[in-house]
C-alpha cells in the first residue's frame, strides 16, 4: 500500500541573485516495507523534497510552488504547523548526516531518546526508560544499560548514528527518511550502519526514503531509485532495472565516474627512491596525554611514483602527509632526495617548499577567500623569484591553462567559483613552484562524483605531464586503486600492510587489509 | 597587481564589494552613515562659519532661549550654544576616533601575534591583557589625568589604551580559528615568511568583527570622554566638549532646559546613528549572509 504519494512538488529559493528551482515538477511515492532511493549531486535538490514534506525549509527563502504530498490519504503540504508538528517525529523520522549536530550534548542519551514518549505519548519514566534500552539494544549499542546515561560525545561516530536511529524509531514511525545516514563515516561503519537500516526496514515494515549521492550505497539498499539533477527527476523506477539499464545520459555518466577496476595508466616510477622515510613518528600531547598519531613508520617513495596512503578516520594518514612537509613536527627520519628534512629550521625549509607541495582535502577552506585567482597563483610564483612583475601574468594563465581553467575567470574571487574549479585552483598553485613532489590529502572527497572523477584525470595528466612524484591519501579504495601504483595501509598509526596496488587486491596479507577491501566491494 | 587587464577578463566581485553592496541597501545603515557625514561637516565647518567665538561672552545677554539672532540658545556667559556644539563635537568626534584608532592599532597587532604564535607568547600576551582587564580602568585614566594634569592627547591616549584589551581578544579569537584552515597551511607549505602569512593571509580576514566592533567602541569612548569630561577631569572651560557642555547643562537644568536637552541631543543621535551603522556592518559583513 502506498504510504507517502508525492505529486509535482515544486520548491523555489528566491534570493537576490535570482530564484533558483530547487524542486521542479518531482514526483515520487514509497510503499510500507520499501525503499525509494533519491540519487543526486550537491544542489541537485535531493533533501529539498523530503525537507519540503516536513515544513523544514525556511521560508522565505523558500517558496512552495505547487504539488501535493499525501501521507495516508492527508496533504502534508497544507496541514497546519501544528499537525505537521505531530506527523514529524511520531508517523516521520528522519536520521542525518552528522549525528553530532542533531544530538544535544547536554542531555545523556536516554534522556534524549524518552522525551517524546514523556510529553507525547504520556509515558511513565519507567516505562519510557525501558522502551528506550530496549530499541538500543535493538540497534545493537553494547551495554544499553549503561549507554544510555552517557553523554553524545562518549560515543564513536558509528555509535553515535546508531544511537540517532535508535531517536528516530522511539516514536514507532511508519516512515522513516535517512539523509545521507552513512556518508561521514568509515568503510567498515558504513557497511553496519546499512545492515542495520535493512534489517529494521524487515523487521519494523518500515517505509524507507534514502537519500544519497553514493550510488553503489543506493544500489544495495534500494528497491526504487529516482535520480535527481538540478531540481529535476532526470529517472526513476526499480533499481535493478535503473542500474542495469540505465536510460537517461545523466545516469549513465553517474554511473561511470564511479571509480572502479585497476589503473589503466602505464607506472611511471623510476627503480630510484626520492623519499625514504625511516622510523616516522609524529605525537600529539594534550592535558589528556599522548597520543601517537603515527607510529614508527617506514617506506620509500619512488621518483615518479603514484604512492597511496589509505586508513580510516583518525590512522594518522594526514599527520603522515603533513610531517613530510615540515607542517607537524615528527620523529624519525624523512631523507628526501639524500638530504635528511627532519630537524631543518624554517629558514632551511625555505628552498625545499618549493620542491614539494600539498594538495587539500576542501577547496572551500584551502584558498584565502579575499584573494583573486591571479594574487593566488601569482603568489608563490613571485615569492620563489620564478616570475617577476612583468613576466607573472603570462606564467599565471599558463598554470591556469594546465589545470584546465577558463583564462577569463583569472580576476575573479574563490566564492565565485564551484567546488570542483576551486579544487583546479588550488593545484594549480600547488603546481605554480614546479614541484616534484605532491601530497594529495584526500583531494576528491569533498567533491561530486562526476567531478571527482575529472579532477582524478586532471591529477593523472599532471603527474605524466610534469614527471610528479606524489602520495595520494585517501579513505577511498576504489580511488585510490584507479589511480595509484603502489599502496600503504595505515591502522591507528601503524603500517599494516604495503604492497603493489593489483597485488594487495588480488592477495592482501593483513587481516585488516581484508576486511577494508570487504567493506569496500561496490555493491554494483 | 596594475598591468593593464586583458579585455576579455572578467572582473570578479570580492567579498568586500559585496559587503559594501549589502551595506547599502540597508536604509537605516545608509541614513545613519549619511548623518554622521553631516555631523562630522557641521562640527569641522560649523566653528568657522558661526558668527559667534565658542569662547566668546556676552555677558550682557547671559542664558538666552533659542531665538533667530542664537539658533540654540546661549549659556550663563552669553556665549552661543550651537557654535559651542560644534566645537565640542569636534572634540568628541576626535577623541572617538583618535583613541578607537589607538585601540584598533595596539589591538589588532597585539591579538593576532598571540592568536598566530601561540604557545607561550600566546600565553604571555594575552595574560598581560587580562591583568589590564582587571584593574579598574576608570581610577587608571582619572590618576593619570590627576598626575599628568589635564591634557587632551593624554586623554586620547588613556582612552585608547583602555579599548584595546577587547580588541585583542577578538582579534586573538579570530586569527585563531583561521589559523586551523587549510589556506593557512598552503601558505606554510609554500613557504612563505610568517610576517606575509599574518598580514596578507590571517588579517584582512579577521578585520570583518572588528569593523564592527570598531563602530561600537567609538560610541563608548565618546561617552567615556562625557563621562571624564563630566566629572570635571577631562576638557575645561572655555574649551568644550559634548560630555561637558551636558555637565553644565545638569546644573542648571531647571532655569535654562536647553542648555542640557540640545548637547545631549547632539550626543544620542551620534552615538545611535553609530550603533545603527554597526549593526548594518555587522550584516553586511557576516560571512554565512555572504554565502546565500
Amino acid at each position: 500500500m502506498t504510504l507517502l504519494d508525492v505529486r509535482q512538488l515544486r520548491v523555489s529559493f528566491h534570493t537576490r541573485n535570482g530564484v533558483v528551482q530547487a524542486v521542479d515538477d518531482v514526483s515520487f511515492a514509497v510503499s510500507q516495507g520499501r525503499t525509494l532511493g533519491i540519487v543526486g549531486e550537491s544542489g541537485s535538490g535531493k533533501s529539498v523534497c523530503c525537507y519540503a514534506l516536513l515544513g523544514l525549509i525556511p521560508m522565505p527563502p523558500g517558496r512552495l510552488d505547487g504539488g501535493q504530498a499525501l501521507f495516508d490519504g492527508r496533504n502534508l503540504l497544507t496541514l497546519p504547523p501544528a499537525e505537521l508538528r505531530r506527523v514529524r517525529g511520531n508517523e516521520i523520522a528522519m536520521i542525518f548526516q552528522d549525528p553530532m549536530t542533531c544530538l544535544n550534548p547536554f542531555l545523556t542519551v536516554g534522556e534524549q531518546m524518552m522525551e517524546p514518549l514523556l510529553y507525547h505519548r504520556g509515558a511513565s519514566r519507567l516505562q519510557a526508560r525501558e522502551r528506550a534500552l530496549a530499541l538500543l539494544e535493538e540497534v545493537g549499542i553494547r551495554e544499553p544499560q549503561r549507554s544510555i546515561d552517557a553523554y553524545p560525545h562518549q560515543f564513536s561516530g558509528g555509535m553515535r548514528q546508531r544511537v540517532m536511529i535508535a531517536m528516530a524509531l522511539i516514536a514507532e514511525p511508519r516512515l522513516l527518511i535517512a539523509d545521507e545516514p552513512t556518508t561521514a563515516l568509515d568503510v567498515t561503519v558504513q557497511q553496519q550502519i546499512l545492515q542495520l537500516i535493512a534489517d529494521l526496514r524487515e523487521r519494523r515494515n518500515l517505509a524507507l526514503i534514502f537519500i544519497s549521492h553514493d550510488l553503489g550505497v543506493v544500489s544495495a539498499l534500494a528497491d526504487d531509485v529516482l535520480v535527481m539533477q538540478r531540481g529535476r527527476a532526470v529517472e526513476q523506477g526499480p533499481a535493478t532495472q535503473l542500474f542495469a539499464a540505465p536510460r537517461s545520459d545523466y545516469t549513465r555518466q553517474l554511473l561511470a565516474a564511479i571509480p572502479r577496476g585497476a589503473k589503466t595508466a602505464p607506472s611511471l616510477a623510476q627503480p630510484q627512491a626520492l623519499l625514504e622515510v625511516r622510523g616516522l613518528t609524529v605525537e600529539f600531547r594534550s592535558q589528556q596525554g599522548t597520543l601517537r598519531a603515527v607510529d614508527d613508520v617506514s617506506f620509500d617513495l619512488q621518483r615518479g611514483e603514484v604512492l597511496g596512503l589509505v586508513g580510516e578516520s583518525g590512522s594518522g594518514k594526514s599527520s603522515l602527509g603533513r610531517s613530510l612537509l615540515g607542517l607537524v613536527r615528527a620523529g624519525g627520519s624523512v631523507r628526501y632526495a639524500g638530504e635528511e628534512l627532519l630537524g631543518k629550521s624554517s629558514a632551511q625549509w625555505r628552498p625545499w617548499r618549493r620542491r614539494m607541495q600539498m594538495i587539500f582535502q576542501d577547496p572551500y577552506a584551502s584558498l584565502n577567500p579575499r584573494m583573486t585567482i591571479f594574487d593566488t597563483l601569482a603568489e608563490p610564483l613571485l615569492w620563489h623569484g620564478l616570475a617577476d612583475r612583468s613576466t607573472v601574468e603570462r606564467s599565471v594563465l599558463a598554470l591556469m591553462d594546465d589545470v584546465g581553467l577558463a583564462r577569463a575567470h583569472v580576476r575573479k574571487y574563490p566564492h565565485e567559483f564551484s567546488g570542483g574549479q576551486r579544487q583546479r585552483i588550488a593545484i594549480g598553485r600547488a603546481l605554480a613552484t614546479k614541484p616534484e613532489f605532491v601530497v594529495a590529502d584526500e583531494p576528491v572527497s569533498a567533491l561530486d562524483v562526476t567531478i571527482q572523477k575529472q579532477i582524478l584525470e586532471l591529477l593523472q595528466q599532471l603527474v605524466a605531464r610534469h614527471g610528479l612524484s606524489m602520495l595520494f591519501i585517501s579513505h577511498d579504495l576504489a580511488v585510490v586503486r584507479s589511480l595509484c601504483d603502489r599502496v600503504l595501509v595505515l591502522r591507528r598509526g601503524r603500517l599494516v600492510e604495503q604492497a603493489a596496488t593489483e597485488r594487495l587486491w588480488a592477495a592482501p596479507e593483513a587481516d585488516y587489509t581484508r576486511q577494508l577491501l570487504a567493506a569496500a566491494a561496490p555493491a554494483l | 597587481m596594475t598591468e593593464p587587464v586583458d579585455a576579455t577578463q572578467e572582473q570578479g566581485t570580492s567579498l568586500w564589494q559585496d559587503a559594501w553592496w549589502r551595506l547599502r541597501r540597508n536604509t537605516l545603515a545608509v541614513l545613519s552613515a549619511c548623518l554622521l557625514l553631516v555631523m562630522a561637516l557641521a562640527c569641522i565647518a560649523g566653528p568657522w562659519l558661526s558668527p559667534y567665538g565658542y569662547e566668546e561672552q556676552n555677558l550682557l545677554l547671559g542664558a538666552a532661549p533659542p531665538s533667530a539672532v542664537h539658533w540654540l540658545g546661549t549659556d550663563g556667559f552669553g556665549r552661543d550654544l550651537l557654535t559651542r556644539i560644534l566645537y565640542g563635537g569636534r572634540i568628541s568626534l576626535m577623541v572617538g576616533l583618535i583613541a578607537t584608532g589607538v585601540a584598533l592599532c595596539i589591538g589588532v597587532t597585539w591579538g593576532a601575534v598571540a592568536g598566530y604564535c601561540g604557545g607561550r607568547i600566546d600565553a604571555v600576551l594575552m595574560r598581560i591583557v587580562d591583568i589590564l582587564y582587571a584593574l579598574p580602568f576608570m581610577i587608571f585614566v582619572v590618576l593619570l589625568m590627576v598626575v599628568f594634569g589635564r591634557n587632551l592627547l593624554l586623554l586620547f591616549f588613556a582612552l585608547g589604551a583602555v579599548e584595546w584589551l577587547t580588541m585583542a581578544r577578538i582579534m586573538r579569537g579570530q586569527v585563531q580559528a583561521l589559523t586551523q584552515q587549510e589556506f593557512v597551511e598552503a601558505a606554510l607549505s609554500l613557504g612563505l615568511s610568517q610576517r606575509v602569512i599574518l598580514f596578507r593571509h590571517l588579517v584582512p580576514n579577521a578585520l570583518g568583527p572588528l569593523i564592527v566592533y570598531t563602530t561600537l567602541t567609538i560610541p563608548s569612548v565618546m561617552l567615556l570622554e562625557a563621562f571624564i569630561s563630566f566629572i570635571g577631569l577631562g576638557i575645561q572651560p572655555p574649551q568644550s566638549s559634548w560630555g561637558s557642555l551636558i555637565a553644565d547643562g545638569v546644573e542648571t537644568m531647571e532655569e535654562y532646559p536647553w542648555l542640557l536637552i540640545y548637547p545631549g541631543l547632539a550626543l544620542s543621535v551620534t552615538l545611535f546613528a553609530l550603533n545603527f551603522l554597526g549593526d548594518g556592518l555587522r550584516d553586511a559583513l557576516d560571512v554565512r549572509a555572504a554565502k546565500d
